[in-house]
């Protein structure tokens, strides 16, 4: 038995690497400048892929229903962008408070160049990941003790709060008010260029999968280990799972201190995607569309959340973008066609996806459980 | 042996246990019995914590259990299959017993008691990689004992092990209780199914509204002319 884990182990390592290369291959063979769409499909949807399985492991195998996803972005986004803005670029970006209080970058702080900027930016997004678990940490106190709906709102209260504290002006020093924190290295800083500044390696789609792969995996082996079990029992009877010994109020923090990191490192990540980080993007809307997401993907499955994320985001980024241009055919004006259909549309299919997929694409099934079935049945 | 001394417990103003005494000698197997509501269930969610006590002491091999988390008293030998089963319905059958072992460490120990569950239950080995939720009723009362065993206990709680299952079934489960204290657990049963707990049972106590009324062995109890009357059918 075990051999045939580490084979699927194996095979699931393979195709992971497979994947990455074939990004890289994608990168640099088409011209990014003519395919803007497939780029930012693909980033935005590694980026969504994460914060929706950090969701998926609260909502889907832990079954504490929380909406707090959005602010737990926010908190990552702002910490990576305060902490990795060039001090020489503060104040332009700070210049309606003269200035930031924070006056050090962490890659400058680690020797600046290539590796400075790897290691700065992964210790930032670490970081934010950090303080999103820390704040998660705290408001879990009071507001675990809340079942289903109950918690539901409480999360989604504190995400409204938190947009409300970070577009604060005493904070502006900081924060920069509820102006953008830009010019912080964002996934483009990736690319590797010669000395004339021409791009020989096109790596920021590739940084953006690898960073996300990581994280994902981490919570896969995290959902297969004992507490990964411990957290499915809570889901499914928290009685019995007290009665095994299981700690609800230890695990349950667990859970969701663990969720709000993926989501801060996520939300750093957002802002890697966006080049910038501002607080009225991180709305309510947001954690809508990660929920959305999740519930697609099919509650209780990785890959599944995976799936659903990079659909959702061509979707509604790219493959529909053609329903909001007013289209003439031969001087015919095409009916419908205009600005707000794309979402008329794409709610519509949402619909149907959701009529025809009633657990969502994947069901709680992963995609080597597939493959697996496939072959019992050949056994047969 | 636990021991349990004038137990008293409400929730909120109503009294479920009005100071109840008994013990549960080591190696037998002790029976509760009595109708709905007389405190049976109240009396086993105590033992393990999920409920809290109002006054009262209960005693493992000389330890108070009273105050103390839930985890701390699953770990010091005391397991629960608690009343309807409850399985973990979409875990499969196997991961059900390997989070009855969830305060465990010993991974080999492990491997070797999901066989031992096995060779009790070999019907639970047939559907190993089975989501739990799609057993049988029968099957799955198999399971929550198994999954009670799997934390390795001293001490074996069965909340009504009989509950809406098929009496050739109930035969089957009560024969495995028999044979799990042949090997050592102590079992502390409660049941309705009065006249199979009795047979099985070394030692009885009778139920009624939070106060024990009655307590012998169980071919004592099982002669008694009350307890035919109340909950055997006197026919019966």
């Amino acid at each position: 038995m075990k051999k045939t884990i580490s084979k699927s182990t194996w095979m699931t390592l393979l195709c992971t690497a497979a994947l990455l290369a074939l990004v890289v291959l994608l990168e640099n063979v088409l011209d990014p400048n003519k395919n803007i769409m497939v780029f930012t499909a693909l980033k935005k949807g590694a980026v969504y892929a994460l914060v929706a399985v950090s969701m998926n492991l609260l909502n889907g195998f832990t079954g504490l229903f929380s909406l707090g996803q959005a602010g737990f972005m926010l908190l990552g986004a702002y910490t990576y962008a305060i902490l990795t803005i060039p001090v020489a670029q503060r104040d332009a970006v700070y210049y309606i408070y003269n200035g930031s209080a924070v006056n050090f970058s962490l890659p400058e702080l680690f020797g600046g160049g290539a590796f400075g900027l790897v290691l700065g930016v992964v210790a930032a997004l670490i970081l934010g990941g950090c303080v999103a678990a820390a704040v998660a940490w705290l408001i879990g106190l009071p507001v675990l003790r809340l079942k289903s709906d109950y918690l539901a709102i409480a999360t989604l209260g504190f995400g409204e709060i938190i947009r409300a504290v970070f577009q604060w002006d005493k904070l502006g020093p900081v924060t920069n008010g509820a102006n953008a924190l830009k010019n912080f290295p964002t996934f483009s800083n990736f690319n590797i260029q010669n000395a004339n500044g021409e791009t020989v390696l096109r790596l920021s789609t590739f940084t953006a999968f690898l960073l996300a792969g990581i994280c994902i995996a981490v919570i896969v082996l995290l959902i297969n280990s004992t507490y990964g079990r411990a957290f499915k029992a809570i889901r499914d009877d928290e009685v019995a799972a007290e009665a095994m010994g299981i700690n609800l109020s230890k695990h349950k923090r667990l859970a969701f201190v663990i969720s709000s990191f993926f989501a801060g490192v996520g939300g750093g990540m957002f802002a890697m995607f966006a080049n910038q980080a501002q607080a009225k993007t991180f709305t309510t809307a947001m954690t809508y569309e990660i929920l959305l997401i999740v519930v697609i993907g099919g509650i209780g499955s990785v890959s599944g959340s995976c799936i659903a994320a990079f659909l959702y985001v061509a979707a509604s980024e790219w493959w529909l973008r053609f329903l909001d241009a007013e289209t003439f055919v031969g001087g015919f004006k095409v009916p419908l066609l205009r600005n707000g259909f794309r979402m008329v549309v794409f709610s519509v299919v949402i619909m149907i996806v959701v009529l025809f997929f009633r657990r969502g694409i994947m069901g709680d099934k992963e995609l080597p459980d597939l493959f697996k079935k496939r072959r019992k049945e050949k056994a047969k | 042996m636990l021991k349990i001394e004038n137990l008293h417990v409400s929730y909120g103003g109503i009294q479920a246990l009005r100071g109840i005494s008994l013990e549960v000698p080591d190696g037998k197997i002790v029976t509760l019995i009595g109708a709905n509501g007389a405190g049976k269930s109240t009396t086993l969610r105590t033992i393990t914590g999920l409920v809290k006590a109002a006054s009262g002491s209960i005693q493992w091999n000389g330890e108070e259990l009273l105050g103390k988390s839930i985890d701390k008293i699953v770990g010091s030998g005391i397991a629960m299959s608690p009343e309807g089963r409850r399985v973990f319905a979409d875990m499969s059958v196997l991961e059900n017993l390997r989070i009855g072992a969830y305060l465990r460490k010993d991974k080999e120990e492990i491997e070797k008691d999901v066989q031992w569950v096995y060779s009790l239950f070999p019907r639970l080995e047939e559907r190993s990689w089975q989501l739990a939720g799609t057993l049988s009723g029968g099957e799955q009362q198999m399971l929550a004992v198994g999954r009670a065993l799997m934390s390795r206990p001293k001490l074996m709680m069965l909340d009504e092990p009989s509950l809406g299952l098929a009496p050739l079934v109930v035969q089957d489960i009560f024969s495995i209780i028999g044979e799990i204290n042949k090997q050592g657990v102590t079992v502390l049963l409660i049941e309705q199914n009065a006249n199979m707990a009795l047979k099985i049972a070394d030692l009885a106590y009778v139920l009624e509204t939070g106060n024990i009324t009655m307590s012998g062995t169980g071919a004592e109890l099982l002669a008694n002319e009350k307890v035919r009357e109340a909950y055997l059918g006197k026919n019966g």
